[in-house]
């Protein structure tokens, strides 16, 4: 190691992984430093990937030939495609993995890879030079250069963890936490908050009663994640299903007042969308029961994920209430459940590019900005990663916008708009939802990564074989022609008018759908399934896709009108004082950000558009 | 992807009120197709022709002018057509109705004629700046006029159609995002259906009262409110010209809101004569008056608070007044309370001269800019339309896809939303974390 890098990743979680691998494909000499590096691709939480929202995060990295696809797929014990009997905009892939086969396929994924280093340390400082960061000093002395730094905390900023009256400064449990560098930022002027999380305990699956509980199977065959992926090879596991009894409910009211949370201990936020199991009892009174996942941590470890009791009461609470559920009477917890919290940065520091403001050279990804999930945490490293490696290079940085993906809608929500609570992504975030889909991540972005040059051979040689079958099925498909009265025969109702319909139309038919097309042409159903899944969009989406299609259209015209930084708000008169402080806050980068803002107007547009128009020495005067 | 093509946009251009002559310009990609539906053929560029203007079932609608200015050459740099038509409001009506139902075009936002243009070149600066000036004093006059064209004064309406939207849309989205708990899967859709159904019933109810209430009022309505026996009424018979109002020197003799419509100015005007303000009567009737007075003054296209030496004054206007009127200038006690209060004396006639110039100035920047009541209203009501289609739709076939059936909802709350405020993500997400228990 010589100490000089073109990019440092602080942090081996989701975000920092995915930010080291993004980097060193870019060809940027990249190191990743970590505490420990057994811990890199660790899954601290619900040792699950993917979901609503998160799926299609999950695709779209892979579409940017991220790493977190691939090891999902190698280390997934039980997939399930969420929404099935939906349409494919909102059909999220979710897969169970297990924790050790994560973590080794991570860590294998990231070895092979070329201009990646791993160094082990703690992270005490940042090297700040000239009001850019330059390097980051570790704690057995050294100090490591570089031309860009992205920091991937996770929850390790100062991190408190809460159990019950206790409290353990950590950033996991037995981790330390990282304590220096918050300091250092709030220093630089940064705004910086804290959030609140929790986990729940894990128990011995050796002790749990599987037998009387209800069983939860997976897929056959299971929908992998990347789009690389051909087949699932690991051994799938079945889940199981208990609930909170009358009993459960009374032991956590009776003593909801040591709950940190309600003790007054926690002053962070938590998420609204993951409650701990006191709030829920505590807010939804008249819910008798909630039911609980047993999810299996993996397939040689007995360890059991028990999702749905997230909780930070004491210990000898959570032994009495977690005994109180069906098979779980006799059940070993191996550690209790906690609930932490940790330092973050305002997103609003930020720019799209993720890249502080206020500190030229620092990059931010992960739960440091506010958000919550592994996934949200991938895209946002890939992105941080991607732009650190261009900076170092000497490029402009690379953008996403909301019509390009949910990483846009993601890092556009959090830079404009900040957070009130750790940001987790959902599909009613993305307007243009019918086009973000799952199944066409790839067609989405991977041409955008082949031009940046974060994507490599294999992928884009498997992406334009992939184009090339969807463009056969759809020709397929438009071919495939029945007249009415055939379709009578058949028993498919249309219209009794002589007119053939094609495949495409029937397939949009609610009471058709492709499952029914598919046996009236034995040629769609031997397509391959991501080329049937394309045609299902198409069919089903064709109305709407055209006007979505053009609400884009303008939305990239004004993305493409720049706003110069540091434009002076209170010099426009025609804006309202209202609008001037609202804008000088967002301080929108383009005219689409701006028209973002909370009560835009279309005439305080064109006066906002005027202004940035106008000629430069007339501003002057 | 295709490159899709900038929409179509229509509006009245001409100026406010029973003007003779009202002018219509469409300007996009269509403006020329418009043209051949409605009037063909195209005139020469930049000439008039006098054409017979048609509806697109045969009839005539009115003989005008017409006007054909193909891109770059116009205003707005795109293809643009102007239709100068009778001013009638009916003529004005029926086409904007028409060029509504054209493929592709759609009524201009406030603004949107000038960020063409700008964009492409056409304005300058300056011109930008003073238009969005107009466009920004009209608005709030523009919003309460659009409110009581269709339900009176009852802003609370407004409020239950947004709530009523983020529960449907609230409960859908929750169907979509939260699919996979146990709380939310079966019962969001059917928890929606009731509410949707309700609110087309509301919408539909809505539209009709609009239909009624138009006719009647598309002028500015100014209101008079103040203490009890400040003049109130005095005044609304000076302006009126004649005695609309009952006056006694009791006071509380107005007890509920009197009207006069007068043309001033050459606007159909409506006067508002209000209940006196005062605090802790014991009468119902009083109390009610007075509440339907505080409403009126809060949505009052021009307020006027009227004051005198002799009227106690324990209650303040509801909201800030465009005009203080100090009454009984001819009392010898008089010492006005507010310096920026205009002195009039209803008995004598003193200072009413002036205080009809500064109304007519008033009225100006009210009124200023480019559209008026009608086009208001026209825009409600086919954002309303639009939002009983879509919902229609939603609760229309079963079997279609949620996804679906949540983008028209969308477009429903993105349409109602021009009227009732947008409602935002974090809207329909607090919305349904307060009522699912989501969270494994």
């Amino acid at each position: 190691m010589n100490g000089n890098f073109d990019v440092i990743v602080v942090g081996g979680g989701h975000a920092g992984c995915e930010a080291a691998a993004a980097a060193a494909r870019l060809g940027a000499a990249t190191a990743l430093l970590t505490h420990k590096r057994a811990t890199i691709g660790e899954m601290s939480c619900n040792p699950a990937i993917g979901g609503l929202g998160k799926g299609h995060l999950v695709r779209e990295i892979d579409a940017l030939d991220g790493v977190m696809g691939r090891v999902a797929d190698a280390a997934g014990i039980q997939f399930r495609l969420l929404n099935r009997s939906k349409g494919p905009a909102v059909r999220g892939p979710r897969a169970q993995a297990d924790r050790k086969l994560y973590r080794e396929a991570m860590q294998a994924a990231l070895a092979a890879q070329p201009d990646l280093e791993i160094v082990e340390g703690a992270a005490t400082a940042l090297i700040i030079e000239n009001g850019a960061v330059s390097g980051i000093k570790i704690s057995d002395g050294r100090e490591l250069r570089a031309k860009a730094v992205v920091l991937t905390t996770g929850t390790f900023l100062n991190g408190l963890i809460h159990i019950g009256e206790k409290q353990i400064p950590a950033g996991r449990v037995g981790e330390a936490p990282a304590l220096g560098l918050s300091g250092q930022l709030a220093a630089a002027g940064l705004q910086l908050g804290r959030l609140k999380t929790g986990t729940p305990a894990r128990l011995d699956g050796k002790t749990i009663n599987w037998s009387i509980l209800e069983e939860q199977k997976g897929d056959d065959p299971p929908v992998p994640f990347s789009f690389l992926t051909t087949r699932i090879t690991t051994p799938q596991i079945a889940c199981f299903i208990t609930s909170t009894t009358a009993r459960t409910h009374e032991i956590i009211a009776a003593n909801i007042g040591r709950s940190p949370l309600y003790s007054g201990q926690i002053s962070g936020t938590g998420p609204r969308y993951c409650p701990s199991i006191e709030d829920k009892i505590h807010r939804f009174k008249d819910k008798t029961s909630h039911q609980i996942f047993l999810e299996p941590e993996g397939l040689d470890d007995d360890t059991v994920y028990p999702n749905g009791i997230s909780t930070s009461l004491p210990e000898d609470v959570q032994e009495a209430f977690i005994h109180s559920m069906p098979g779980l009477e006799q059940v070993r917890i191996i550690r209790p459940g906690y609930a932490i919290e940790y330092d973050y940065v305002d997103p609003r520091e930020l720019g799209h590019d993720l890249q502080v403001k206020k500190l030229p050279g620092l990059y931010l990804a992960g739960q440091i900005n506010g958000t919550t999930g592994y996934e949200e945490a991938g895209a946002q490293g890939l992105l941080a990663g991607i732009n650190a490696a261009r900076s170092a290079g000497g490029s402009g940085p690379a953008l996403f916008d909301r019509a390009d993906g949910y990483l846009g809608v993601m890092v556009d929500d959090l830079v404009m708009r900040g957070v009130s609570e750790p940001y987790r992504m959902f599909t009613s975030r993305a307007e243009y939802r019918l086009a973000l889909r799952a199944d066409n991540a790839d067609q989405r972005l991977t041409p955008k990564g082949i031009a940046l040059g974060v994507v490599g051979p294999a992928r884009a040689k498997a992406f334009a074989a992939r184009m090339e079958a969807i463009a056969a099925a759809r020709n397929v498909a438009r071919e495939s022609l029945m007249t009415s009265s055939a379709l009578a025969k058949l028993g498919v109702r249309v219209n009794q008018d002589g007119r053939s319909r094609n495949a495409m139309e029937l397939i949009a038919m609610p009471d058709v759908g492709l499952e029914r097309v598919e046996q009236l042409w034995p040629a769609l159903a031997a397509l391959p399934s991501f080329a049937k899944e394309a045609l299902e969009a198409d069919a089903l989406y064709s109305g709407y896709m055209d006007r979505q299609e053009a609400e884009i259209a303008a939305l990239r015209k004004d993305e493409g009108i720049a706003i110069p930084t540091g434009l002076d708000y209170f010099a426009i008169p025609s804006l309202s004082m209202e609008l001037r402080q609202k804008l000088s806050r967002a301080q929108p980068g383009t005219l689409a950000q701006a028209a973002r803002v909370e009560g835009m107007t279309p005439a305080g547009l064109a006066c906002l558009l005027g202004h940035i128009k106008k000629p430069r020495a007339k501003q002057v005067a | 992807m295709t490159a899709a093509l900038p929409t179509t946009i229509f509006a009245l251009s001409s100026g406010q009120g029973r003007a003779g002559v009202a002018v219509l310009r469409v300007s996009g990609p269509q403006a020329g197709k418009v043209v051949e539906i409605l009037a063909a053929p195209i005139p020469k560029p930049r000439k008039a022709a006098l054409r017979k203007i048609r509806h697109p079932n045969g009839e005539i609608i009115d003989e005008g002018l017409v006007l054909w200015f193909p891109a770059p050459g116009s205003a707005t740099g795109e293809d643009l057509a102007e239709f100068h038509v009778h001013g009638a409001p009916a003529v004005v009506r029926l086409l904007i109705e028409v060029l509504s139902a054209q493929e592709g075009l759609r009524l201009a936002e406030p603004g949107e004629f000038s960020r063409r243009a700008f964009a492409n070149g056409k304005l300058d600066l300056v011109e930008v700046e003073g238009l969005a000036d107009l466009l920004n004093a009209q608005g709030e006059a523009q919003r309460r006029l659009a409110m009581r064209q269709f339900l009176g004064e009852a802003s609370a309406v407004y409020e239950r159609w947004r709530g009523d939207v983020i529960t449907a849309l609230g409960l859908h989205e929750a169907a979509i995002d939260f699919s996979d708990e146990d709380d939310v899967a079966a019962k969001a859709l059917e928890a929606a259906r009731p509410v949707i159904g309700g609110l087309v019933a509301e919408l539909r109810n809505a539209l009709e009262k609009s239909s009624q209430n138009a006719a009647i009022r598309s002028g500015l309505r100014l209101v008079i409110a103040g203490p009890p026996n400040a003049g109130k009424s005095s005044l609304l018979n000076a302006l009126a010209g004649r005695e609309a109002a009952i006056v006694s020197p009791i006071a509380g003799t107005t007890r509920d809101v009197v009207e006069a419509q007068i043309m001033f100015e050459g606007l159909p005007l409506t006067l508002a004569d209000t209940a006196g303000l005062r605090e802790g009567s014991g009468d119902v009737i009083e109390q009610m008056g007075m509440a339907r007075a505080q409403s009126e003054a809060r949505d009052a296209d021009i307020l006027i608070w009227v004051s005198a030496p002799d009227a106690a004054e324990k209650v303040g206007p509801p909201r800030k007044p465009d005009l203080l009127v100090e009454n009984k200038a001819d009392l010898d006690s008089i010492r006005s309370r507010n310096d920026s209060a205009l002195l009039v004396s209803t008995k004598t006639g003193f200072g009413l001269n002036r205080l009809r110039e500064v109304l007519k100035n008033l009225i100006h920047v009210k009124l200023a800019g480019a559209e008026d009541a009608i086009v208001v209203r026209q825009r409600h009501v086919l954002a309303v339309e639009e939002s009983i289609r879509l919902l229609n739709k939603c609760l229309g076939e079963s079997g279609r896809a949620a996804e679906l059936v949540a983008e028209d909802l969308r477009g429903a709350a993105r349409a109602l939303g021009s009227i009732t405020g947008h409602v935002d993500v974090e809207d329909l997400l607090g919305k349904i974390f307060s009522e699912f228990c989501i969270g494994k």
